[in-house]
């Protein structure tokens, strides 16, 4: 190990001039197996709604594979379905985006991990990234994940979205600091 | 099923705390409780690849963006994204975004008093050659007034962006110009701790790479977290 890695810093205000252009928020065209689900809510710092936020997902298809040459599992790859979303919140903090639910993922200790999407958090005034996951509601295996659970009890509904009425949908807020604070884990 | 590998944690005080004070956007967002440590599994292990079919090769000339030049220095970043151990890695998406020679980003929220230039946009993006290497042309940024604090002014700065070979390695920083007199005074480009890791986001100048009666040469690196020697179980 003869460097150190690149230290990070803020995207600042203005980074929808550098992002937009890779913008993907419809990760679900047709020809895409699996479950439709659109998640959509608000990213929200102690003042409110953050206008000037970007949330990057990357997530397994419907057969639990991830198309990345370490995925060495015989599983079926869904031609124009990449596993990568990056959505920006409007003026009132609000984000969404269409996707499949993802199938199971191999996880530590040979335990499989439930169906989730792993999100980063880029806005100013966030030094670095932030890194969190989003799960599925009313899905048994959620009980069974060995990511949620190193989360202490109290807060892993900060990490499972929400049915909000609206067949399809789901809501899931990224509340970055205060008392009802999404939990963001340590990534590297 | 391979093993999964884990890449490296980041070296102490390489990598900023989340919240710095001095940065005043920093208190109301930076999470007030502690990061749940994530063992990497082959959700942070994989990561997005993104191919030619995904960029424009015209935006790597930022100043050929429009019917004419842009005001400004031009110049040239060129450098190359490795991993810890000097891996290059190929293929790896490098984005990019900056203010024009007079300070001001093209961008509604930018009200600074200062003109935009017609002719420059301030983004561009390219795909890494197999050494790893990339290269802009663009023209040399200007400084600009941010209300941070009194008399706040950020220095001469390029974002940028690079998607590694994973989740776990991507990568969101700033460049700066080397004797840029605005650096000690700049709450965001000191806020990581460790002096090394600060200089190192410096851009230095460089010769091989200027262009005689075109414009100066600059190189940065970006260098990613290494993988761990050992595999995690699975």
């Amino acid at each position: 190990m003869s460097r150190c890695a690149t230290t990070s810093q803020t995207v600042g205000p203005f980074l929808s001039i550098g992002a937009d252009w890779l913008n993907r928020s419809e990760l679900s065209p047709p020809s895409v197996s699996g479950e439709r689900v659109t998640i959509a809510g608000r990213v929200l710092d102690r003042d409110g709604g953050v206008p000037d936020a970007l949330l990057e997902t990357w997530q397994a298809n419907a057969h639990g594979k991830y198309p990345h040459p370490e995925d060495s599992r015989d599983l079926p790859i869904e031609p124009g379905f990449s596993g990568f979303g990056r959505v920006p919140t409007d003026p009132s903090g609000r984000f969404g985006f269409t996707t499949i639910k993802p199938g199971l993922v191999p996880g530590p200790g040979g335990r499989s991990q439930a169906p989730h999407i792993a999100v980063s958090v880029f806005a100013r005034g966030l030094m670095r990234r932030l890194v969190t996951r989003v799960y599925f509601p009313d899905d048994p295996r959620n009980a069974e994940d060995p990511i949620l659970g190193l989360v202490e009890p109290s807060r892993r509904a900060t990490l499972i979205a929400r049915r909000d009425g609206v067949a399809g949908t789901l809501s899931w807020d990224v509340v970055l600091n205060g008392a009802e604070e999404t939990v963001f884990f340590d990534c590297l | 099923m391979k093993p999964v590998v884990a890449y490296r944690a980041a070296r102490a005080g390489t990598q900023p705390d989340h919240l710095h004070p001095p940065y005043g956007s920093s208190v109301k967002r930076a999470p007030t409780r502690a990061l749940v440590a994530l063992p990497h599994t082959l959700t942070e292990v994989t990561g997005p690849v993104f191919g030619p079919e995904v960029v424009d090769p015209g935006a790597v000339d930022l100043t050929r963006r429009h019917a004419a030049a842009p005001l400004g220095e031009r110049i040239v970043v060129s450098g190359a994204v490795i991993d810890e151990d000097e891996r290059p890695l190929a293929g790896a998406l490098v984005e990019v975004w900056q203010a024009n020679a007079a300070g001001r980003y093209r961008h509604a929220v930018d009200q600074h008093d200062a003109p935009l230039d017609p002719n420059f946009t301030g983004c561009g993006h390219a795909l890494t050659d197999g050494e790893g290497r990339f290269r802009f042309v663009t023209i040399r940024p200007g400084a600009y007034p941010w209300r941070n604090h009194a008399n706040a002014w950020r220095p001469a700065h390029i974002h940028f962006s690079v998607f590694g070979p994973a989740f776990a390695t991507r990568l969101v920083t700033q460049m700066y110009f080397p004797g840029d007199p605005l650096l000690p005074f700049d709450p965001i480009f000191n806020c990581t701790a460790d002096a090394a890791a600060r200089e190192r986001l410096i851009a230095r100048f460089d010769w091989e790479t200027t262009l005689p009666e075109h414009a100066l040469g600059f190189r940065f690196d970006l260098v990613l977290s290494g993988r761990d020697a050992t595999p995690m179980e699975l």
